[in-house]
């Protein structure tokens, strides 16, 4: 069943591949940081949304869309508009060259990120086999 | 969107003497102890004395350098106050320099933080020049920075657009004395940077050009530089247009996998430097073989195809992928590289002790994100395996 993006279905969809990825769990199990991705507005998206990920030692505890009024503090932030992350998660747009030319925003400590590519790379991986409708 | 990022390029004969045009007032060399010793530059530092600046050579730079060399560096730069900072000699000294620059420039950074995304605003104090001496590292026109945790045993991918250097002197003679151990070396890293380059998911369409004639200069040229090394008239013209095509080849591939990336050889190269001390080149260019042969057995061996073909590259074997690497291994034996670790007399016991950090370094190390075939933990190990053995990958 496909999951509309961006939505609670979908991010727990995520959550729930990433718990059940050896890549994941080995290429991240020190990590420690928990993500909130907004999905800004543009033409073809009208309203902001807030994607939250839990990300514990190699799993993820949790996820859900959450409300504006109500985001968690969380480590990490990554912003972009909806037809950039459409991009990600197509394979269309790598999400470090995304980051390096500003098309997604991050906010958080970079030097931590930098040392687990391998679990970018999977987290990535693993939104491109969600199926999703746009 | 993407961008491509360069130093201005002075390359050729006597192009050492351009620095009598460069405004420089206090320069500081950073270099390594073992060239200063061996007087392969002093034809740079006669060039730079002739400016009429002031002068202080800093030239304790490790072969894989640390983080150690590059605090030390700045504090000396500090006192020192330059204007120019240069980097001289192999890609340690050149990757210290740039460093040291960023630190010099931005005190409240330390090195790990260097990366890509953050403004860093260099060139308040001072600009960099960079001076190849060896003909393989392409760190003269690269923004990447490859530093030594000499406490984890790891090496730190660092670096940042700005960090480029403002001017690459790009003089043949300062290489065209390299021994032959260090001319093969060097000339298989630059081979690597240019395959890789190639064949990385980060390749674009201005890359690949750089890419493409540099793999087919080296290949036709790397034979004859490494001849010339153990020449006993080593000023002979085919000599002389060998080692000056490999000083450009090497540059050209610095500037098409500095604007793209490395790949799955750096990846693993980069641990077998920082575990067991092998030299960059001799890593990288022993592990390509294998990694090309096992992305040719991925799901889109296609740039692989591609890039034998255009190289011109024919084989008795049906798969592009087998004639690349049958390529490059004869190459290797050409110029006495070894074709595996246990040839190059790595102890077997020690090697598989350590094998599951190296997996779990090269699966930390940022290169492995644009291979065109992303192993798994389990054929990254096996790929280990294979290389230490010297089999052909066969999955």
């Amino acid at each position: 069943m496909a999951h509309k993006f961006p939505s609670d279905d979908w991010i727990k969809a995520l959550s729930d591949l990433l718990n059940d990825s050896d890549s994941y769990q080995r290429s991240a199990k020190d990590w420690e940081g928990d993500f909130v991705f907004v999905v800004d507005t543009d033409e073809t998206f009208s309203e902001i949304a807030y994607l939250y990920l839990q990300l514990y030692h190699g799993a993820s505890p949790g996820a859900a869309m959450v409300d504006p009024d109500n985001l968690p503090e969380t480590e990490y932030t990554i912003k972009a508009p909806f037809t950039t992350w459409r991009k990600v998660i197509d394979g269309k747009l790598d999400p470090i060259q995304g980051m390096m030319t500003g098309q997604l925003k991050l906010r958080g400590n970079l030097m931590k990120i930098m040392r687990y590519p391998k679990a970018a790379q999977e987290i990535v991986s693993c939104c491109a086999k969600i199926p999703t409708d746009w | 969107m993407w961008q491509f990022v360069s130093p201005k390029i002075i390359f050729g004969e006597s192009a050492l003497s351009s620095l009598e045009e460069i405004s420089i007032s206090r320069a500081f060399v950073v270099t390594d102890h073992n060239l200063m010793q061996i007087g392969a530059v002093e034809p740079a530092l006669e060039e730079i004395r002739k400016t009429g600046c002031e002068l202080f050579v800093f030239d304790d730079v490790s072969p894989d350098p640390t983080l150690e060399s590059v605090a030390l560096g700045t504090a000396a730069a500090n006192d020192f106050q330059p204007d120019w900072i240069i980097g001289l000699g192999g890609g340690s000294p050149m990757d210290t320099a740039k460093a040291i620059w960023v630190l010099y420039e931005r005190p409240d950074l330390i090195p790990a933080m260097i990366n890509p995304f953050i403004e860093l605003g260099l060139r308040q104090k001072a600009r960099l020049i960079t001076i190849p001496t060896t003909s393989g590292t392409g760190a003269e026109v690269t923004w990447a920075i490859v530093l030594t945790d000499s406490e984890n045993n790891r090496k730190m991918g660092l670096g940042n657009h700005e960090n480029a250097a403002d001017i690459a002197l790009v003089d043949p003679a300062l290489a065209s004395s390299m021994p032959p151990r260090l001319t093969a070396d060097t000339g298989l890293d630059a081979l690597t940077h240019a395959v890789e380059g190639f064949i990385c998911t980060w390749h674009t369409d201005i890359t690949d050009g750089l890419c493409l004639n540099a793999a087919r200069e080296i290949l036709q040229y790397l034979p004859v530089a490494y001849e010339a090394s153990q020449a006993d008239d080593p000023t002979q013209e085919r000599y002389q247009t060998a080692r000056e095509k490999m000083h450009n080849a090497a540059t050209s591939a610095g500037l098409g996998f500095g604007n793209a990336m490395a790949s799955l050889a750096h990846a693993m190269g980069h641990v077998l430097g920082s575990v067991f001390h092998i030299p960059h080149g001799r890593a990288v260019g022993l592990c390509l073989p294998y990694t090309i042969e096992f992305a040719a057995r991925g799901e889109d061996p296609s740039r692989i195809s591609l890039l034998t073909d255009l190289l011109g590259i024919k084989g008795g074997k049906s798969a592009a992928g087998e004639n690349l690497a049958a390529a490059l291994r004869d190459l290797a034996k050409e110029i006495d590289i070894p074709l595996s670790l246990e040839e190059l007399g790595l102890d077997e016991n020690q090697y598989h002790q350590l094998l599951e950090k190296m997996v779990d370094d090269a699966f930390n190390d940022t290169q492995i994100i644009t291979a065109p075939r992303a192993p798994s933990y389990q054929e990254l190990e096996k790929l280990f395996e294979y290389v230490y053995r010297g089999q052909p990958v066969d999955f």
